[in-house]
């Protein structure tokens, strides 16, 4: 009867299995960049004969870049309402800043001083958010007023270098979880040579982590998919939902198991606060009101103002969320660096911003995932780290880094424009 | 009003277009259409809105490139094919839209030149600018500095200038698209003088318009076009011709089975709206909506007519949540009660809803999925702290995919992908979620076809038969006849009648619908956007 729909295949089967074949379709983008990141870690793990997935290179790997994790994830929401924000490499020097003064000139217990720099981002973010949300400025401006100015406010507080905190602040980004399960014997340690980095014994903490996340993993997939039969929904084929959950299992098996084989000593701990961030923003992302709004507002505003959201309030609160993240990150940062550096965080938002769009955000806003971003953070640190270890000097590796962007982003709308045309 | 008007001798046939066919995915826009213009004559194209006076002019001017559509343009006795605006210009066919085109940033000279710059290998001439766009105001009446930008006039002046960049370009025929819509009365009269005089000079103009007055008063010629049609061209020129004469030509159609049968059970009142006044946000001199008031029962399905501009859309969003207009006054009644609808959120849960005619643009996020896009205006249903029920939610989804029969292979898929009818269908299950019981619905059928047409008319009647209140505006007066128990018209943002469905014809809606205001009122400027 209506000659003009076009989309009306058959599936009326209200009980249809998805295929594989629709799964990998459906998230075509997403597999793809999920393949680009694999082809990466492989080309240098060749390259470089093995040494970037030496367990305490990726040990490094994962100090190196938590904070282009947790500011990219403040970043996705930011750029999915479409906005951006610019200020946060100069937010972090800022709140670096008055933790580290708190710390050092009136010796505040550094549990406080982190409790506090949270709380100033939470507060800079209240800042940008008033004045894009309320008086509507638009947030290039707001947040390229708030670069200026953060840098400038943290080179007053951190006029000069402080240094010297407590060892427990170093050990948010330096520290790992202690070992207090003991050992397990490495098992292929009679095959390997002597020296080799990947004979060490295994920490059972780390193992025990990357135990209890596959656990985790099953249940939640399993409870999915009960809520989703008791719903009447279509469900994931049984086999494929297996092979899915054991390819997942045995990457993070092995991740686990080399990061247990490090010298420095197991999980660390910046690794967890960097996962609970990732959890918590998917979870925003996906599963709450708040998320939801986000992607309306950003894929029609007006749109979304007609169906009843309070657009302003929205966008207040995206910068709130990227405050309090930017706390965090500059508080990494300072513990990374063991010291509150008034050029610290110098590009910080560049970083942010190209996770992002490497990772399928979309710079007109409404598109963005979390797993993306953080795929898309590990192909620049992976990238970082890669270049460093083959001494690649710094200036070709900004070069590098500046193509992958490029190249990941034209390859996104080239294949969505086939896509559209097919 | 009194014709005074010279009986002019026309000239040779200087444009014939000749079986013009247009079609868009799933529409006819225009079908076989003919139309000859004579040389010296100001020629008026009439029709209810979407019978395809724009469309026409479109393939005329180039915007719809020659193989887009089918038929012949005969231009200066040869055959035109314009692949695009400039191709049409250089022959000289001037469109003026009723959106205007003009830069504001840009100074009035800039603008007149704008793609056809005075310069020589690429710089440009400012002392050549200035001088020709002196002269070309001249002549055009507007005594203005050319270097003002174009942000600082008014709409009236701003026309003129587009008519200056006409000029600019040699133009032997203008056409003009609603070009009185967003004037005022003295703005207006200074326009259609204006246009008279470039006839005197020998410019042919093409002027669409749906002020029957106007057109009495300066064409020589006027073709109705009807459903993308040529109904007749009507030989203005003795006065003979009425404004009945032309509305019985362009409402001439009788109404046959596309309408569900459907008996209404009406009850108590639920919703009123009093003495609503509406400022046009850009220009809050203007009055948009002008005391108007109205009233729905329960269970009553009541139409609001008008023609572009008259304000429908504008009466509509100024209720939900105010979203547009500023300057606004009077009182909604939900259930006889006085309720502040002052945001689009208090609105929802007054029960009122408010489905837009611009569905892509307001109605919905095409980048998000069906489901998303159904929930997106009751999603505080479906949460619990903030939460979502995410597998509730798709459960709510596909039970209005199966209600409605909205065709799609999953609710995951992005809206965009579905046809119109079926995105519309969308709209209806967003605010039939939210449990409204008063839904404006604007231009529910547009854009979409007959089949799927039919399928929102029964949607519309269940909704009135479980005792909500629906308020439906539209341009097509059949579908007002049959589908609306009482039908309001709305002219120049007054309320001019309500008619129940036993006595209303589409000639006495029209009849409403072209009473003017009173002289010295302003009229209003069509289509309607957030403020």
């Amino acid at each position: 009867m209506t000659a003009s729909t076009t989309t009306s295949s058959p599936a009326t089967t209200a009980r249809a299995t998805a295929s594989l074949a629709d799964i990998v379709s459906r998230n075509l983008r997403q597999y793809g960049i999920m393949i680009a990141l694999v082809a990466i870690i492989i080309v240098f793990a060749v390259s470089t004969q093995g040494r970037l997935i030496v367990p305490n290179n990726v040990w490094t790997l994962i100090q190196q870049n938590a904070y282009v994790v947790i500011l990219a994830l403040g970043m996705l929401l930011v750029i999915i309402a479409g906005h951006i924000d610019l200020s946060v490499g100069s937010v972090v020097a800022f709140v670096g800043g008055i933790v580290g003064y708190m710390m050092y000139a009136w010796d505040v217990p550094w549990g406080l001083a982190v409790l506090a720099g949270i709380a100033t981002g939470v507060l800079i973010g209240a800042w940008h958010g008033f004045w894009v949300a309320y008086v509507k400025v638009p947030a290039f401006v707001v947040t390229l007023a708030g670069m200026l100015l953060f840098r400038g406010l943290a080179q007053v507080i951190a006029a000069r270098t402080m240094a010297g905190f407590p060892a427990g602040f170093n050990a948010i980004a330096g520290g790992s979880l202690p070992n207090i399960l003991g050992f397990l014997a490495n098992p292929f340690a009679g095959v390997l040579p002597a020296n080799s980095p990947f004979g060490q014994s295994f920490d059972l903490v780390t193992l025990l982590i990357g135990l209890i996340g596959i656990a985790g993993l099953v249940v939640a997939t399993l409870r999915s998919r009960r809520s989703q039969i008791a719903h009447g929904l279509p469900v994931e084929a049984q086999r494929t939902m297996i092979i899915r959950l054991v390819v997942i299992s045995l990457v993070i098996l092995a991740f686990t198991g080399i990061l247990a084989m490090n010298l420095i000593g197991g999980t660390p701990i910046v690794l967890m606060i960097v996962a609970a961030l990732i959890l918590v923003t998917a979870f925003i992302t996906t599963r709450t009101v708040f998320g939801r709004h986000v992607y309306a507002v950003g894929g029609n505003r007006a749109g979304a103002l007609l169906s009843g959201v309070n657009t302003a309030r929205v966008d207040f609160m995206i910068f709130v969320y990227m405050g309090f993240l930017t706390g965090i990150a500059a508080i990494v940062t300072t513990s990374r660096a063991g010291a509150a550096v008034a050029m610290a965080g110098q590009s910080y938002e560049l970083d942010a911003i190209a996770s992002c769009f490497i990772g399928g955000a979309a710079v007109s806003g409404g598109v963005g995932r979390v797993t993306g971003v953080v795929i898309g953070a590990l192909i620049m640190g992976v990238l970082n780290m890669g270049l460093s270890i083959l001494n690649v000097n710094a200036n070709w590796t900004m070069a590098i880094k500046g193509l992958v962007l490029l190249a990941a982003v034209a390859f996104d709308l080239v294949s969505k424009r086939r896509g559209a045309g097919a | 009003m009194v014709v005074e008007k010279p009986v002019r001798e026309l000239g040779d046939v200087i444009l014939e277009m000749d079986g013009i066919t247009k079609e868009f995915p799933g529409v006819k826009a225009l079908d076989d259409v003919t139309l000859t213009v004579r040389r010296g004559s100001i020629h008026a194209i009439c029709g209810e809105n979407g019978a395809g006076k724009s469309t026409l002019m479109k393939v005329l001017s180039g915007v719809y490139p020659v193989g887009s559509y089918q038929g012949r343009i005969l231009f200066e006795g040869k055959t035109c094919g314009f692949h695009s605006i400039r191709d049409s210009e250089e022959r000289g066919i001037v469109i003026i839209h009723q959106e205007l085109a003009l830069s504001p940033f840009l100074s009035i000279a800039e603008n007149i030149f704008l793609g056809n710059e005075r310069a020589r290998h690429g710089v440009i001439d400012w002392g050549e600018t200035t001088t020709d766009a002196v002269g070309l105001l001249q002549e055009v009446g507007l005594d203005l500095n050319p270097q003002t930008k174009v942000s600082e006039l008014g709409v009236g002046q701003q026309q003129l200038v587009e008519i200056a960049k006409a000029l600019s370009k040699d133009v032997k025929l203008l056409i003009l698209d609603e070009p009185t819509a967003a004037l005022n009365d003295d703005d207006s009269a200074n326009l259609l003088r204006l246009i008279q005089r470039l006839q005197d000079r020998g410019i042919v103009s093409i002027m669409i318009s749906h002020k029957l007055s106007e057109i009495q008063e300066i064409a020589d010629t006027t073709t109705i076009i009807r459903d993308g049609r040529t109904i007749e061209t009507l030989d203005m020129r003795d006065g003979s011709v009425t404004q009945e004469r032309i509305i019985q030509g362009m409402v001439g159609r009788s109404l046959d089975s596309r309408f569900p049968e459907h008996t209404p059970t009406v009850g108590e009142e639920l919703f009123r709206i009093e003495d609503w006044t509406v400022h046009h946000p850009a220009d809050p001199d203007r009055v948009v909506v002008d005391s108007a008031s109205l009233m729905v029962r329960r269970g009553e399905i009541v139409g609001l007519a008008g023609l572009m501009g008259a304000g429908r859309t504008e009466l509509a969003m100024s209720v939900f949540g105010r979203t547009w207009g500023t300057g606004i006054s009077g009182q909604v009644f939900k259930d006889g009660k006085p309720v502040d609808t002052h945001t689009v959120s208090q609105a929802i849960s007054h029960g009122i809803a408010y489905a837009t005619e611009d569905r892509k643009r307001y109605g919905l996020n095409l980048i998000q999925t069906v489901k998303e896009n159904i929930t997106s205006a009751g999603l505080a249903k479906l949460a619990r702290m903030g939460v979502i029920e995410v597998n509730a939610e798709t459960g709510v989804a596909e039970g209005f995919r199966r209600d409605l029969n909205i065709k799609t292979p999953t609710v995951e898929v992005p809206v965009g992908k579905l046809s119109g009818g079926n995105q519309q269908k969308v709209v209806l299950a967003k605010w039939i979620y939210t449990d409204a019981d008063m839904i404006i619905l604007d231009e529910p059928t547009r854009g979409i076809d007959v089949g799927a047409k039919y399928e929102i008319y029964t949607i519309i009647d269940r909704l009135a038969d479980s005792g909500k209140g629906v308020l439906m505006i539209s341009s097509e007066l059949p579908e007002l006849l049959g589908v609306c128990d009482r039908i309001y018209t709305l002219a120049s943002g007054r309320i001019t009648g309500c008619l129940d469905r036993s006595e209303a014809t589409q000639e006495s809606l029209m009849y409403l619908m072209t009473l003017e205001a009173p002289l010295g009122e302003t009229t209003t400027e069509s289509g309607a956007a957030l403020s």
